[in-house]
């Protein structure tokens, strides 16, 4: 169940994130698009609250201060990305 | 500076393992078209470019290969982990990686070659290292074709063809960076 919801909230993350990396390439090449630019800006946002809700629940997700962590450090945390079920879990 | 995000790109969740395949896929990993090879190719090549769009292409698509170096890390891994020994020792060419690395993800080939910077070039030309680039994401375009043949299981595929699509759109980035390129030269003025 908690690893579940941990899950769901990772493939937001990701959907949205693949978005904002997806413009910033292409606004790389693209420095004028004004329709790019709204879209990337617009993604940030949902992307900062997506990341918020899920530091809160599961812990930091980015190392190095870029996110709070309770007692005990939560970085530490298993599962890692490369271990199967850090993307397995019930829906 | 680089900062770690504790989440794959794109999710790898493998049930079933496959020694002979992740040996496959590991090329990918540190082979000659892998994604170390793509990644320390473009950030290499950074402090060469010209101009500010190239610069900040090289930077992030070198990001995003680390990104898939990891993806592939976690596909060989979950491929191997589990794999009865009598399956490996059974393959003549798995039992030798099997000898040198175990289990793990070394990066090189599944054949044991290593990895090496002579698999990349930074020229210090911006034209020559563009068009390295893009004949770079062509060759793990292809690669990942040839692993899609290999493979027959959903799980394999399905974050192998992602990658594969990737590899299209860094070399349709590079195709616009190496135009501006070519805009840039001909707006030199000499005096």
């Amino acid at each position: 169940m908690m690893q579940g919801s941990r899950e769901r909230l990772l493939n937001q993350i990701r959907a949205i994130e693949f978005t904002t990396l997806e413009l910033n390439l292409f606004l790389n090449s693209h420095p004028d698009n004004q329709q790019a630019l709204r879209d990337f800006n617009n993604g940030v946002r949902q992307l900062k609250a997506l990341k918020n809700e899920y530091e809160r629940r599961f812990g930091p997700l980015v190392n190095f201060g870029f996110g709070y962590s309770r007692c005990p450090w939560q970085w530490i945390n298993e599962p890692w990305p490369w271990e199967a079920d850090s993307n397995r879990g019930c829906y | 500076m680089w900062l770690y995000e504790k989440k794959l790109q794109y999710p790898v969740n493998i049930k079933k393992p496959n020694y002979k395949l992740g040996a496959a896929i590991l090329n990918q990993f540190g082979g000659p078209d892998g994604e170390l090879a793509a990644s320390l190719r473009y950030l290499s090549q950074r402090p060469s470019m010209p101009i500010p769009e190239a610069k900040a292409m090289l930077n992030d698509i070198g990001t995003e290969e680390l990104a898939h170096f990891e993806m592939i890390q976690a596909m060989v891994h979950q491929l191997m982990k589990d794999e009865p020994i009598e399956k490996i020792a059974a393959d003549g060419a798995t039992s030798v990686y099997y000898t040198d690395h175990g289990r793990a993800t070394w990066p090189g080939t599944g054949t044991g070659v290593p990895w090496t910077a002579a698999y990349i070039q930074s020229k210090g030309d911006p034209i020559a290292d563009i068009y390295e680039n893009m004949a770079a994401e062509q060759k793990a375009r292809a690669t990942y074709e040839y692993l899609i043949d290999l493979a027959d299981d959903p799980d394999v595929i399905d974050p192998l063809r992602w990658l594969r699509e990737r590899e299209v759109v860094h070399f349709q980035r590079f195709g616009e960076i190496m135009n501006k390129l070519y805009e840039w030269k001909d707006s030199k003025k000499c005096f």
